[in-house]
């Protein structure tokens, strides 16, 4: 017998006034996959993570975690879930230690100094335990946001463009350690990102958004079947430039 | 909930370790106060100004807990924007609760630290001694406390709507609320029309209650209660006001954009 999806949002819709940042939205992702939510700015990729986090209440629709209303039961869903963004930042005046140590006892972790360890080895930055956060390099500063975000041990992980100012090197790093979670502890990732070539290699599923709403879905392969088109890169360009593919299909 | 609220709490005394702007917020400003406003008194006592002028200090001391309190609040939760780090917080399981009583009890120590500096400084410099009335001035401080929480609520739910075009109200809702508090100088001096808006200040009850108090050697309870009584209706009407404006702020998506932009 088949699971029930670990996300499962049906037919979102986010309006600000007379726009619809997110129209009639739906996808699931089954445990222990990696989803990535593409499109070019603008599509509603940000929207749709922070509806699904709780950060904004949908104007319709449902979003259920874990089997959970968002909703109703946002904080047992955090509780089991993480975020990590290029775009989010923590406290620069703290050490490293200080600000994993902060969070793992916001997790409500009881002796978070091992696993703070742990997750600095894992990301290759123990030397930078005691240094302030605002003196890591951009690179330094996007592992640790990683290391916050699994310091619970997450069974879903929300992560927006993650990889967005790492070098190629420690990108593919990265990547690795993503995938080697995912693979141990069945963990389940919502990801979001513009390098087309990392989604092709990280992503089971991608969904392609434009205006808000879905344009393809599928696995890469499939979605690259569905458009003819012969790269995630091309068919990314196609639909920041054309919009909706739908009805560009549709006219043709 | 105890254990995330210390966590929190633990997140912004861990500032106070290596930042000397933060500590010069507790120390440096309002002895600066408290010396301006000392040698005002002295001054206005040598050329024998008739009438208690001592109670001057009193107000420096007392507006500074008011202060401190309403400032740890929204200090704590801008900084939070400023840095980019208020989206890891509204995406920790916390409570909003908890953020904000970890802020409120940061503020509690903050006025905590800086009444006692400020009390033994004027007492050294000017003779002048808080705890003359004795510990009855205690609840007019506790009041003053949490007036300040519920101040820092409101301004607080301000800039979650409004951003940085409400940043400004950090440092101007405190100097808005002191002329018609009656800080140094009594509620009658107040024209007719600005007397009835300061009457329902419970910081104007607290501020006439000390000069009182300064004045007989006694606490005047009634004046208490009123301070008491209007704190409670301003806690619930400031929590009420937070609670509608994050609502609003969930509702068309501004935690997200105060968090990553």
């Amino acid at each position: 017998m088949s699971q029930p999806p670990v996300i499962e949002v049906r037919d979102l819709t986010k309006r600000f006034g007379a726009v619809a940042a997110v129209d009639g939205l739906s996808f699931s992702v089954e445990r222990g996959r990696i989803f990535g939510l593409l499109g070019p700015n603008g599509a509603g990729k940000t929207t749709t993570i922070q509806l699904l986090l709780g950060l904004t209440t949908p104007t319709a629709g449902t979003i259920r975690v874990f089997g959970l209303d968002v909703a109703r039961h946002r904080r047992a869903i955090l509780q089991r879930s993480n975020f990590s963004s290029a775009y989010v930042s923590l406290p620069s005046n703290l050490t490293v230690r200080e600000n994993l140590h902060v969070f793992a006892r916001l997790y409500g972790l009881r002796r978070p100094q091992r696993r703070v360890a742990e997750l600095l080895e894992l990301f290759e930055i123990p030397d930078v335990a005691k240094t302030v956060t605002g003196a890591l390099s951009s690179g330094q500063a996007t592992r640790l946001n990683l290391c916050k975000a699994l310091l619970n041990d997450p069974e879903v992980l929300f992560l927006d463009e993650p990889t967005a100012s790492l070098d190629p090197d420690i990108a593919e790093k990265v990547r690795a350690i993503l995938r080697r979670i995912q693979r141990e502890r069945a963990l389940t990732i919502l990801y979001t990102s513009h390098n087309m070539r990392e989604v092709e290699i990280l992503c089971d599923r991608v969904l392609f958004l434009s205006k808000g709403r879905s344009v393809r879905e599928g696995t890469p392969r499939e979605v690259l079947e569905q458009s003819r088109a012969e790269s995630l890169e091309q068919l990314f360009i196609s639909i920041a430039r054309d919009g909706d593919l739908r009805s560009t299909e549709e006219r043709s | 909930m105890g254990s995330r609220i210390a966590a929190l709490l633990l997140r912004y005394l861990y500032l106070y370790r290596r930042s000397v702007a933060r500590v010069m917020a507790i120390v440096f400003w309002p002895v600066m106060d408290l010396l301006v406003w000392g040698f005002v008194t002295a001054y206005l006592q040598r050329i024998e100004v008739p009438g208690p002028v001592l109670f001057l200090l009193g107000g420096v001391i007392f507006w500074d807990v008011f202060y401190s309190s309403s400032q740890a609040i929204t200090l704590s939760i801008t900084e939070e924007i400023w840095g980019r780090n208020i989206l890891n917080l509204f995406v920790a399981p916390i409570r909003v609760s908890e953020l904000m009583l970890a802020t409120c009890l940061l503020g509690a120590l903050r006025a905590l630290a800086s009444t006692a500096l400020l009390s033994l400084l004027a007492w050294i410099f000017y003779a002048f001694r808080l705890t003359s009335v004795g510990f009855a001035l205690a609840p007019f401080l506790a009041s003053l406390l949490l007036f300040g929480w519920a101040v820092g609520m409101c301004t607080m739910a301000l800039i979650l709507r409004y951003g940085q075009a409400a940043e400004a109200l950090i440092w101007g809702v405190p100097f808005l609320i002191q002329p018609l508090s009656a800080v140094f100088y009594p509620l009658s001096v107040l024209p007719a029309p600005l007397q009835s808006i300061a009457r329902l200040l419970p910081t104007t009850h607290v501020f006439e209650g000390m000069r009182e108090a300064l004045k007989t050697g006694s606490v005047d309870s009634a004046i208490l209660l009123r301070a008491f009584a209007l704190n409670v209706a301003a806690l619930l009407l400031a929590s009420l006001f937070f609670a509608w404006m994050l609502g609003r702020v969930r509702e068309k998506g501004y935690l997200g954009r105060l968090g990553m932009e």
